[in-house]
């Protein structure tokens, strides 16, 4: 692996993960650095548990009990610049605090039943904002970081159910941007969208980039090769291969990797 | 049997609800005639049930009966509405996959138990405990009103249960991933999503809590008298035509048909509302 | 933190109330099963009202609510049937539905003065028929609802592919379909049946109640539900206990079918 000259914001260490009711673990030992202000794709064929490594960093897991994690997943505290883990977090209110530092969206678009500026409000409000000039405020950057106000901006009392899938989804990423939070989980963000939505949202996602470290699990491999700047390959719950994207999709060093990334399987 | 035959005879049986249901409007109707000419809409407002002592007339209105109806009813939805919810967001949101089971089998088992139990249990059991903590006699608009609440629980439960999981779980931990609490989630995401379904539930109840007979029967007294407080013992419709219609002759009676078609109209529209308005059945 | 708070709050009550309803479950369940079983002998199940037991009423009761099943089984299936066979969602399908559909929550002490007004006063007489059309009244609806949404669950490629092999209309619907929702139709009137079997008001001045044993639905006919309500409210402690053991009975039937419906539903799928 080539010399990081990178911040890390997150590093997995030696993680297991084990589902309740299941026997094996469904990651084992991975091992994973997430740097600051860069894309970081995870792929790997159905099943390798990329979602469900995804799914560890902002702990989404707890919500069904009995779930096991084994390891550490360091976070950078930006306060103190240290890094703590975030697997130590037992207490609710820390792991609300954990969920409003890393956002995440889901493979469909999953706008709340209720208006387009109240998505927005939602977290900020969730999070003690009260004061109207403000919540406005901050919704309409939320909405414009999102490339999303021009198309809301006249509508955004009406339901956020009325606006097409791509816009949902940017509507969604908009709700998460507006808590400013320091890293963004991407649960294949296009997979349910059609090509020209895709690329509205990955224009998007290199833009965010500037202010918050991405992290997004894709199935489509020109997606991983166009976004990211890091590649994680992973393969029954093992990581086979990280490392810089173009060194993955140009010259990857395990055998299997290549494997995957010429579609020979998966 | 030809294939022509087997689709008529199944259209028959098909259209056989919406005779029955033409057809008790209109045999309630027309046996409701003799008190309706008599009586008119004041029936609605008249305190009195009074024969005469010929048997042949008197004065029958149906204020006490329906006045008792409604109070029960709305004791009982009183009761029943925040303890259903609070059953089915344990349901749907916080009890453990294992848990699940055996409370939803057991809620609906509770539905199942024929209303004539909880009236009897009720009268033997739960009634002497409102006249200790309370007072009054027992039996009475409260008791009534609690025990009918205890029936409709569960019923209200599982619709809303059902309803509640609608919801997806991917909207869900949309949610819980911007930070929000369970009961956040709950409030926001889950209730909106379902929210026909959860007042439709609400009506249906009402609609069941209106018509029911038995439980009512043991339990609210059975006097035709306006309740001064919330212990005294009344009437409600259902009972009323529960102990006396068979003995009920001419005039009488055909107020009690009155008092059935009453019952009968409200409690289709009421239904109807729930059904089509809010929960929407139409596959 | 307040809202910390308010979650724990609303998260214990909601867990408050489940057990309050399970708690209510058993409580009536445990009051039965004391109070009744106390009463429960063999001379129970082998006299009748008369001589204090109740084997005329159990009798009574079956035999109106098999009887009702009767009549009420071939109307609703068939109407299910047409509802989602033939009806081709067209407007007067989805009314009749929707009619079914509210008829299955129509009070039933409604449905009772009904059939007392067709079955009853004509005749002069309480009459074991009328308590059989009455219950019937109550079960074809719900028998229509569960048949329907049965069918609904049925692939709509069995039936095209029935139709491709040069199954008539008519034969698919019976021979596959039919056949393939079998379970859960089954299922659907087994509960049907434990509702109506538990019904009182609609027989209270239908069937009316009959001390003796009686197998003549002409005239008036013993029911056990009819009778635990007049005996609950005599006085004396033997009438109360009778009532009781007839109770648990009742509940007890009523409760194993559930159960059975349930075990059903679920070893099939």
């Amino acid at each position: 692996m080539e010399k990081q000259d990178f911040k890390a914001v997150m590093e997995v260490k030696d993680l297991f993960f084990t589902y309740p009711g299941v026997s094996e673990p469904t990651l084992k030992k991975n091992n994973l650095t997430i740097y600051k202000n860069k894309i970081t794709a995870l792929i790997g064929p159905s099943g390798c548990g990329k979602s469900t490594l995804l799914r560890a960093m902002n702990r989404i897991h707890d919500l069904y009990p009995g779930c096991e994690y084994k390891g550490k997943i360091d976070f950078l505290n930006p306060q103190s610049g240290k890094m703590e883990n975030l697997l130590e977090l037992r207490k609710e209110n820390e792991l609300i605090g954990l969920r409003q530092r890393v956002g995440m969206i889901f493979q469909r678009p999953t706008p709340f039943p209720m208006s387009i500026y109240d998505n927005v409000a939602y977290g900020l409000k969730l999070s003690g904002l009260k004061n109207k000039s403000e919540l406005d405020g901050r919704v309409e950057k939320a909405l414009k970081d999102a490339a999303i106000w021009k198309e809301a901006k006249d509508r955004l009392k009406d339901s956020a159910l009325g606006l097409s899938g791509g816009q949902q989804q940017r509507l969604c990423i908009a709700r998460s941007v507006a808590l400013k939070p320091e890293v963004l989980l991407f649960d294949e963000p296009t997979s349910a969208l059609d090509p020209i939505s895709t690329s509205a949202i990955e224009e998007l996602i290199t833009e965010l980039k500037k202010d918050i470290t991405v992290v997004i699990v894709t199935h489509n491999m020109q997606q991983a090769s166009r976004l990211s700047d890091y590649t994680t390959f992973m393969y029954l719950g093992d990581i086979i291969e990280f490392n810089k994207t173009e060194k993955i999709f140009v010259n990857p060093s395990v055998k299997l990797t290549e494997e995957y990334i010429t579609g020979r399987f998966g | 049997m030809g294939a022509n035959l087997f689709r008529n005879l199944s259209f028959f049986s098909a259209t056989l609800s919406f005779f029955l249901l033409v057809g008790i409007f209109a045999v309630l109707f027309t046996y409701a005639q003799q008190s309706m000419q008599e009586f008119g809409f004041d029936f609605l407002l008249t305190e009195e049930w009074e024969a005469d002592e010929d048997d042949e007339g008197g004065i029958f209105g149906g204020y006490i009966p329906i006045i008792g109806t409604l109070l029960s009813t709305l004791i009982a939805m009183t009761i029943a509405t925040p303890l259903a919810m609070g059953i089915a967001i344990f349901l749907t949101e916080i009890a453990h996959d294992k848990i699940v089971k055996p409370f939803s089998i057991a809620i609906e088992l509770l539905a199942a138990i024929p209303s004539i139990i909880y009236g009897m249990w009720g009268l033997f059991y739960f009634a002497p405990i409102v006249q200790l903590t309370i007072g009054g006699n027992g039996v009475g608009l409260l008791t009534a009103g609690i025990v009918l609440a205890i029936m409709v629980i569960p019923y209200m439960a599982a619709i809303t249960r059902d309803s509640m999981n609608t919801t997806p779980d991917v909207l869900k931990e949309s949610a819980y991933a911007m930070g929000a609490t369970k009961f956040e989630v709950i409030k926001d995401v889950v209730m909106p999503y379902s929210k026909g379904g959860i007042i439709g539930s609400i009506i249906l109840s009402l609609g069941r809590a209106l018509g029911e007979t038995m439980a009512v029967a043991f339990l609210i007294g059975s006097i035709m008298s306006i309740p001064k407080s919330i212990t005294d013992p009344t009437t409600s419709i259902p009972v009323l035509l529960a102990n006396n219609f068979a003995e009920a002759q001419d005039l009488e009676i055909s107020s009690m048909y009155y008092l059935a078609l009453i019952l009968f109209v409200v409690s289709f529209a009421i239904i109807s509302v729930a059904k089509f308005y809010f929960l929407g059945r139409n596959k | 933190m307040n809202r910390l708070v308010l979650n724990k709050v609303v998260l214990v009550l909601s867990t408050l109330s489940a057990f309050i309803g399970i708690g209510f479950l058993f409580w009536i369940l445990i009051t039965l099963a004391y109070k009744g079983m106390a009463g429960l002998s063999f001379s129970l199940f082998t006299k009748d009202l008369v001589e204090g037991g109740i084997r005329n009423l159990l009798v009574g009761q079956f035999t109106m609510a098999l009887m009702a099943t009767a009549i009420a089984v071939p109307l609703g299936v068939m109407a299910g049937i047409y509802l989602r066979e033939y009806g081709e969602e067209s407007k007067m399908t989805s009314v009749i539905r929707n009619l079914s559909d509210v008829m299955t929550s129509a009070p039933s002490i409604v449905i009772g003065v009904f059939v007392f007004a067709l079955l009853v006063e004509p005749f002069g007489t309480f009459n074991g028929w009328a308590g059989v059309v009455a219950l019937a009244i109550m079960m074809v609806p719900i028998i229509i609802g569960t048949t329907d949404n049965m069918l609904a669950l049925v692939p709509k490629e069995l039936r095209e592919a029935g139709i491709a092999l040069g199954g008539s209309k008519k034969q698919v619907i019976l021979q596959i379909v039919l056949k393939a929702a079998k379970v859960g139709v089954t299922t659907g009137i087994l509960l049907s049946f434990a509702r109506i079997i538990g019904e009182t008001a609609p027989l209270l001045f239908t069937s009316a109640n009959n001390q003796f044993f009686s197998m003549d639905l002409t005239d008036q006919f013993p029911s056990l539900t009819v009778s635990i309500y007049n005996l609950a409210t005599y006085p004396d402690e033997a009438s109360r206990q009778l009532a009781w053991s007839a109770a648990f009975v009742l509940t007890a039937i009523v409760l194993f079918i559930n159960l059975v419906g349930r075990y059903v539903t679920r070893h099939k799928q």
